[in-house]
């Protein structure tokens, strides 16, 4: 364990941390889902032996290469950051979390090599074969999720070891890592965040061409291309809502403080109401929507449920409660609305067996694609925000980890600047890939 | 050998591998600053890519595989070096990733000052990527990085001969390496003035990199007294000669053109300074700090030494295929095609029942999930909500839905 040491820039250090991984995990949800898309269409391709369908595969893996070399160096600036950054948290506990870590990293050993073999291998391979070496990378995204969110589920339901005089003893990984209630909500929601995000961003893409294009009808290319990442997406947006019930109910039994300042509750309640929308100032929400009873309800199922408030800890215990309050609305605001949108889409394409021709449809799948990304990393904020002032909820607070080392506002600013330009070279890419002529359809 | 020194030795493995493999995906980075001129120049700098961009992505995981084993089996050793050396680790993390981007732009840009201008960003990144990393090793080797949360100075810890040094090594070996491997593909393609031309630099960066491995031991004499008493010391002097020998060897190879050959070679040469470093230094691991001192406990060890030889299991047959296609020339372009797909065989989709299975999957999980409380309950709850959207969506079918104009 190294001894805690005063760090004057935490808050940058942990906007540091929030930056990287707000520009990882939109990339690895084309890591968690893509594969499996393209592999469909490969699929497809080989089944009607259409080459509309194999055009289509191509191309989309040239994306899923791109986009996979971008998250492969973010999700690498991430792992020298759990020392960069915390290397209070690595030294306490890499004993107990790491396992997850080093398991992952066979994970992404296979999924660099299989995405290696697959996109290089078109034409090369012989095409059944080629569509089975996706079958790896799919696999990989899964168990990549599956370890890495052990970890933080870890964080946030800490087990599997034993504190004495400060000093980590009794050691369980495989109960701290996979033992524990609290993986499995994270796991599912992020995985089924992956097929959205990936799912309506690539929608959104051809939307958007659509309805740049209005005056000429659009290209069975062009609409399969819509239709199948839409498909996904639109099934599993309403499954996220109960999915994310779920998950609340999960946070309700094992960080009540979490939930209390994702609600804005101050004292614990009997009976406790919902407030939607408002603002959390001295100890209660302004102006908001008030529904009573109704987080009794759904956090416990019953009409007067006890609810534990914000006054049972010390304002040091406390996480910033308007950034929860506010991340957790955006959340599920744009959760519902997509959900929505997934149900109303299924019904017109089960009933009509054709897309919608209506032009707002397509503005709002347009909208649907950046809004998944803002759900999706406003989601992550709940949790992690929601977890401050600890790195280990309830054993190691973050300023206890943070590194002793300075100059952290230099990193700050150098990493800004360089992910902006990681920004701008990806926007570029998917242009121009988007805009280079289709290869021969062979 | 105690249980506690296992991961160790993974680790040290890792970072020859990582060392032989992306230190020669560095260097074919860095060749491409000295391709030459005109259309023979262009033809140099697209070998360099095409020929390392099937396996860079998995040569560079071997970093990550290192970093996770050091945390999990020797925890306070990770947070000492990359908190005390924070600098150059950030400069890697700096090379890394622009390095990584503008590889990612490669496949958007065309021809002319666009091309050039991420070739020069992707060429630059692969110099300063290895020489931090190179740097890095050389400060912990000169033991310059105490144990704590960044007990170390910022600067002088790596601003000093023996890290500069190994950032330099770092450098000129990736290139070497790079450009043995590129003679040895130029050649498999048949292609004689390429070639040539990377032959010509092998040897070069060869002779160069043999004289910085020689004079470096001054350097080290000078500046990291233990280290060196380490090097020489005679149980372990086999270590630096073998390495010496081997690196003989490689540039006799290279010029009689058995490349193949010296690549193994090649490999061993840097496999054996990684081993004369590790002998120099046990058992300390950070000044005050032995191996033994800094291990996890018991338990995390077992688990890591069997996750470890499970994934290897996996991992060995995997990079034999991917290494094998590639090195047999699979992924070349012009590689020959093996034809058309077969002949598809259609039939009709019946996909009524489909849907309403899928229906009732969604409706019976959504249900379970959220009325139940028992972990199973969930698990099947969960199990149902996947499927459900693996059978709506083939009872969609989204492909052909596509075959007929809008509603
Ligand atoms: C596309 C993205 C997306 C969408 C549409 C939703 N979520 Fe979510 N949510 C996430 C993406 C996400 C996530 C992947 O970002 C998080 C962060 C941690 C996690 O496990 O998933 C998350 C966390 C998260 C948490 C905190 C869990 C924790 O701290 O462990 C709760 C309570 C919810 N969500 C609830 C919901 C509800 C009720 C939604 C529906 C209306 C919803 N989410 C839609
Ligand atoms: C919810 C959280 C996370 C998920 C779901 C996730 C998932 C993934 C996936 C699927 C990839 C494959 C690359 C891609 O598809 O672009 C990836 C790459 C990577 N991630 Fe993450 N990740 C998460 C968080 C983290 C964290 C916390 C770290 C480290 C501390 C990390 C480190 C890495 C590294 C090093 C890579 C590169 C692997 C390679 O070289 O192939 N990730 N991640
Ligand atoms: C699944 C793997 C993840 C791991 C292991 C992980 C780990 C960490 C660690 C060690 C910190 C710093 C200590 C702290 O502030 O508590 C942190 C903070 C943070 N992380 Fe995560 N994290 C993960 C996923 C994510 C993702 C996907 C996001 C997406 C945006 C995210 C957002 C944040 C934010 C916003 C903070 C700063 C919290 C604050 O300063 O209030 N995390 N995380």
């Amino acid at each position: 364990m190294l001894a805690p040491v005063h760090q004057a820039y935490l808050l940058e250090a942990r906007q540091m941390q929030a930056l990287s991984f707000a520009v990882h995990i939109p990339l690895v949800c084309f890591g968690i889902a893509f594969p499996a898309i393209i592999m469909f269409v490969e699929w497809r391709a080989l089944r009607t032996g259409d080459p509309l369908y194999r055009t289509l595969a191509r191309r989309w893996s040239r994306v899923m290469a791109a986009l996979f070399a971008v998250g492969v160096i973010t999700g690498t600036l991430l792992s020298f950051e759990m020392g960069l950054l915390w290397p209070g948290f690595t030294a306490a506990f890499g004993s107990v979390f790491g396992l997850g870590f080093a398991l992952e990293g066979f994970s992404f050993f296979l999924e660099a090599i299989f995405i290696g073999i697959y996109v290089y291998g078109w034409d090369r391979l012989k095409p059944r074969t080629h569509l089975l070496t996706g079958i790896p990378i799919v696999i990989a995204g899964f168990t990549g999720s599956l370890f890495v969110i052990a970890v933080d589920a870890w964080m946030n339901h800490p087990g599997g070891f034993r504190l004495h005089d400060g000093k980590v003893t009794d050691v369980r990984p495989l109960r701290a890592l996979f033992g524990n209630s609290y993986l499995w909500h994270e796991l599912i929601h992020m995985y089924i965040a992956g097929y959205i995000v990936t799912g309506f961003l690539l929608a959104a893409a051809y939307a958007v061409g659509r309805l740049r294009s209005r005056e000429r009808p659009a290209t069975r290319y062009e609409r399969t291309a819509l239709a199948i990442p839409l498909a996904i997406a639109a099934l599993a947006s309403p499954v996220q809502v109960v999915v994310g019930d779920w998950a609340a109910r999960d946070v309700a039994t094992t960080q009540p403080i979490k939930l209390a300042a994702i609600e804005g509750l101050y004292r614990t309640t009997r009976g406790a109401p919902e407030h939607v929308l408002g603002w959390y100032t001295a100890g209660q929400v302004k102006y908001g929507i008030k529904i009573p009873h109704l987080l009794s309800l759904l956090s416990f199922h019953s009409w007067n449920a006890k609810v534990i408030g914000l006054d049972t800890v010390p304002p040091s215990d406390r996480p910033p409660i308007n950034i929860v309050r506010f991340s957790f609305q955006t959340m599920v605001g744009i959760g519902t609305m997509l959900a929505v949108l997934g149900l109303l889409t299924l019904v017109v394409m089960a009933r009509t067996r054709r897309l919608p021709g209506n032009v707002w449809f397509y503005r709002a799948v347009a909208a649907a694609g950046p809004l998944s990304v803002v759900a999706l990393i406003a989601g992550w904020v709940t949790t992690e925000v929601g977890r401050q002032p600890w790195v280990v909820y309830g054993v190691m607070r973050t300023s206890q980890a943070v590194t002793g080392a300075h100059g952290i506002p230099f990193g700050y600013g150098a990493l800004v600047v360089v992910y902006l330009a990681v920004a701008c070279a990806v926007v570029f890419i998917l242009r121009r890939l988007a805009r280079s002529p289709l290869p021969a359809a062979a | 050998m105690a249980l506690h020194d296992v991961p160790l030795i993974f680790v040290l493995i890792g970072l020859t591998f990582y060392a032989v493999l992306a230190g020669a995906d560095f260097g074919a980075g860095m060749w491409l600053l000295l391709a030459g001129p005109g259309e023979a120049g262009h033809h140099r700098r697209e070998h360099a890519h095409t020929a390392t961009a099937p396996v860079w992505e998995a040569n560079h995981v071997w970093l990550i595989f290192v970093i996770t084993v050091l945390w999990t089996a020797y925890p306070t050793v990770f947070g000492s070096i990359a908190s005390t050396l924070a600098l150059p680790m950030f400069g890697a993390a700096m090379g890394i990733i622009l390095r990584g981007a503008s590889y990612a732009l490669y496949s958007g840009v065309r021809k002319g000052r666009e091309l050039r201008a991420t070739e020069t960003v992707f060429a630059l990144s692969s110099v300063i990527a290895p020489f931090f990393l190179g740097t890095l090793v050389g400060a912990v080797a000169a033991r310059r990085v105490p144990v704590g949360n960044a007990a170390g100075r910022l600067f002088s810890s790596w601003v000093s001969p023996v890290p500069i040094y190994g950032g330099v090594l770092a450098v000129a070996t990736g290139a070497y390496l790079a450009a043995v491997f590129l003679a040895g593909d130029a050649r498999r393609r048949g292609e004689q003035d390429l070639e040539q031309a990377y032959r010509t630099r092998a040897l070069a960066a060869g002779v160069l990199a043999g004289a910085l491995a020689i004079g470096g031991l001054l350097v080290v004499r000078h500046d990291a007294r233990p280290l060196y008493e380490g090097l020489v010391h005679h149980g372990h002097i086999a270590a630096p000669i073998c390495s010496a020998l081997a690196g003989v060897a490689t540039l006799a190879l290279v010029a009689r053109r058995a490349y193949e050959p010296a690549r193994v070679i090649a490999a061993l040469a840097v496999a054996a300074i990684v081993v004369g470093w590790a002998l120099a230094q046990s058992p300390i691991l950070l000044p005050g700090l032995t191996v033994a001192r800094a291990a996890a406990p018991h338990e995390t060890l077992v688990l890591v030494v069997i996750a470890v030889l499970a994934g290897a299991v996996i991992l060995f047959p995997s990079l034999g295929l991917l290494f094998g296609l590639t090195l047999r020339g699979r992924f070349d372009p012009g590689a020959p095609s093996p034809g058309p797909p077969a002949a598809p065989a259609t039939g009709a989709d019946r996909t009524a029942p489909l849907a309403r299975v899928a229906g009732a999957c969604a409706l019976a999980g959504a249900g379970v999930l959220v009325f139940a409380d028992a972990q199973w309950a969930h698990a099947v709850a969960v199990v149902a909500l996947l499927a459900a959207v693996v059978l709506g969506f083939f009872a969609l079918r989204p492909g052909e839905l596509a075959d007929e104009g809008d509603a």
